[in-house]
């Protein structure tokens, strides 16, 4: 039984794994001639689910609290544990009482010790929430991981058009085609994702830091070589042209406001990427005529993608006779 | 029931669709909040030209009426031509106007509105305009074809609920047969049966929904809170006085009231 994966995103990379673990044998294709060509790599690698469960279901909590240790174990050294700092401007001080009473995991931290955390930003802040058990990480760092891990296990990529396999030839197909899917899945809609990249060496951040405000909530991930990724707004719509200038203003103006260093940053990159999501924004393993997908990733690609994947794993493996019976219509698999 | 240009509508609870966890939970606001009005932003969702993605298809299959809106409109031009999209997307004439005069407060630029109002008006939209307590731009408004005002009762998304209540008695005062919406600032269910006392005619909400732990109880919350004041402000309610009025006779003392 060979398991085809279409989609080499977070999502198509995380169910290789899983399935190549368990002694599947899995080829991957994507249309794209790179892995990750899609929203994935402009993902910012924060596994935070307690910061996430402020504005997410509970499910968003308990499937990701394990995802650290799953990233940890599937692409060792990329995790990097130091929490997330939650901040807000003084004015904003109520964002943070607000921002605490919708989720847990959290200590509250003063003016020192937030300087102990940060050092650069010593001073500037006097309230701020550490969760102390989240963790980050570099996405496209951990997707090459990924693919270079499953290389390693022999599992063969189609990369390109040019190289698309016959989908008859496989005993399963996994779709994880991410934004792709919009158009033929009911009930799966975008939602346009935007950030974009900061190169300064002036000031250094350990951790990724939010910053609440009541219209423009933003993060700061550190990445290597002085690069911080800013993101990220969340717009209801599919269109994936160029990013706004008023997104950028936006968040460059916070990005000044945590410090002004920032102001003098270059900036290096900006990205856009389309997130699939379901009316409830949790993901889904659905039945599907040849196999299975896993849709609606939304803004939680790196976070729920283990548990996701795992999920997948366990009904492929748990189904009597692969391949499986045409089914017609989607059915929406229980998040469990 | 109050009717907005013509229109009789069952629930004095306006719902902004905004800021919620996922679309599954304002559908569910909605339902338990009883509205069937929602207001709906197109400034960003349709920026170059867009339509707007599948988020307005589950707007529409809400089942109620949808009022767009403005949002996020600095000018009169944006402002006119955000208008006409949310004409094309959503197939009516009912606009809630938005002309943002101050960046960070929110606060409307009135001289913008009333402009943008008059162009809005000649052209055939049923124009919902927010503005302040400002009784002179209300009558502005008015003469530039608004048939329904809404006015603030403190900032957008402060939660601070009605900082001017003498103000907000005034405008109704003034304005006795204009369809009165506050729109802004609304916190708790308390601040929008309080306004409602005043014999508002409606309350529009979305923040304090939206970001409550529970917006679908919250909104179902609202819904008894401003029912409770508009039955209240028709049932005539005692003006405060200064001392106690016992409701039996004392006994041993002589009453001169």
């Amino acid at each position: 039984m060979t398991v085809l994966v279409k989609g080499a995103g977070v999502a198509g990379l995380a169910a290789a794994f899983e399935l190549s673990r368990r002694g599947i044998a899995v080829e991957v294709v994507d249309a794209a001639e790179t892995i990750g060509a899609g929203a994935s790599s402009y993902a910012g690698g924060m596994l935070a689910p307690y910061c996430e469960r402020e504005a997410a279901d509970e499910a968003v909590l308990t499937l990701g609290l394990s995802s650290a240790d799953w990233w940890e174990e599937a692409v060792p050294g990329e995790v990097i544990r130091r929490g997330t700092l939650v901040l807000a401007a003084g004015r904003d001080s109520g964002e943070l009482d607000r921002f605490a009473a919708r989720t847990r995991g959290y200590e509250w931290v003063g003016g020192n010790a937030i300087g102990e955390l940060e050092p650069d930003l010593a001073g500037r802040f006097e309230r701020a929430l550490f969760f102390s058990e989240e963790a980050h990480l570099d996405p496209r760092k951990a997707m090459a991981g990924l693919y270079a891990a499953l290389v390693e296990r022999g599992v063969r990529f189609h990369l390109g058009s040019a190289d698309a396999p016959s989908e008859t030839s496989y005993s399963a197909v996994v779709e994880c085609t991410g934004a792709a899917a919009i158009a033929t899945t009911p009930g799966l809609r975008g939602v346009r994702g935007e950030m974009l990249f900061l190169e300064t060496s002036e000031i250094s951040l350990s951790r990724p830091v939010r910053l609440l405000h009541p219209r423009h909530p933003l993060y700061i991930v550190p990445r290597d070589s002085h690069r911080f990724m800013i993101g990220a707004t969340m717009i209801e719509t599919d269109d994936d042209g160029p990013i706004t200038a008023r997104s950028v203003m936006e968040f460059l103006n916070a990005a000044y406001a945590v410090h002004p260093a920032f102001g003098e940053a270059r900036l290096v990159e900006t990205g856009v990427g389309i997130r699939p999501a379901f009316a409830d924004n949790l993901p889904r393993v659905l039945d599907h005529d040849d196999g299975f997908a896993i849709a609606g990733m939304h803004r939680h690609g790196f976070l729920l993608a283990p548990a996701m994947a795992r999920q997948l794993a366990e009904r492929l493996c748990g189904a009597k006779h692969p391949p499986f019976s045409p089914n017609p219509s989607f059915r929406q698999g229980a998040i469990q | 029931m109050p009717q907005f240009y013509g229109t009789e509508v069952r629930s004095r609870l306006l719902l902004g669709t905004a800021r919620y966890r996922s679309p599954a939970m304002l559908a569910e606001a909605v339902r338990r909040s009883g509205t069937d009005i929602v207001t709906v932003s197109l400034r960003r969702e349709t920026a170059g030209g867009r339509q707007g993605g599948a988020f307005f298809d589950l707007i529409r299959e809400l089942g109620v009426r949808v009022l767009p809106n403005t949002a996020g409109c600095h000018s009169v031009s944006e402002a006119v031509l955000t208008a006409k999209m949310a004409r094309e997307v959503f197939a009516t004439n009912w606009i809630k106007l938005e002309v943002i005069g101050h960046h960070d407060t929110l606060q409307p630029d009135v001289f913008g509105l009333v402009e943008a109002a008059r162009i809005l008006a000649g052209e055939g939209f049923e124009v919902f305009p927010y503005t302040t307590d400002d009784l002179v731009v209300a009558e502005r408004l008015v003469a530039a074809g608004c048939k329904v005002l809404m006015p603030w009762c403190a900032p957008i998304g402060s939660a601070m609920g009605p900082q001017n209540l003498p103000a907000l008695r005034a405008m109704r005062g003034e304005f006795p047969d204009v369809p009165l919406i506050v729109d802004a600032g609304i916190g708790r269910p308390s601040h929008a049966a309080t306004v409602m006392e005043l014999g508002y005619d409606a309350v529009l909400l979305n923040t304090a929904v939206a970001a409550a732990a529970d917006p679908a109880a919250m909104a179902e919350a609202f819904a008894k809170a401003i029912e409770a004041g508009h039955m209240a402000h028709g049932a005539g309610m005692l003006e405060p006085r200064d001392m106690a009025v016992p409701s039996t006779p004392i006994i041993g003392k002589a009453v001169f009231s």
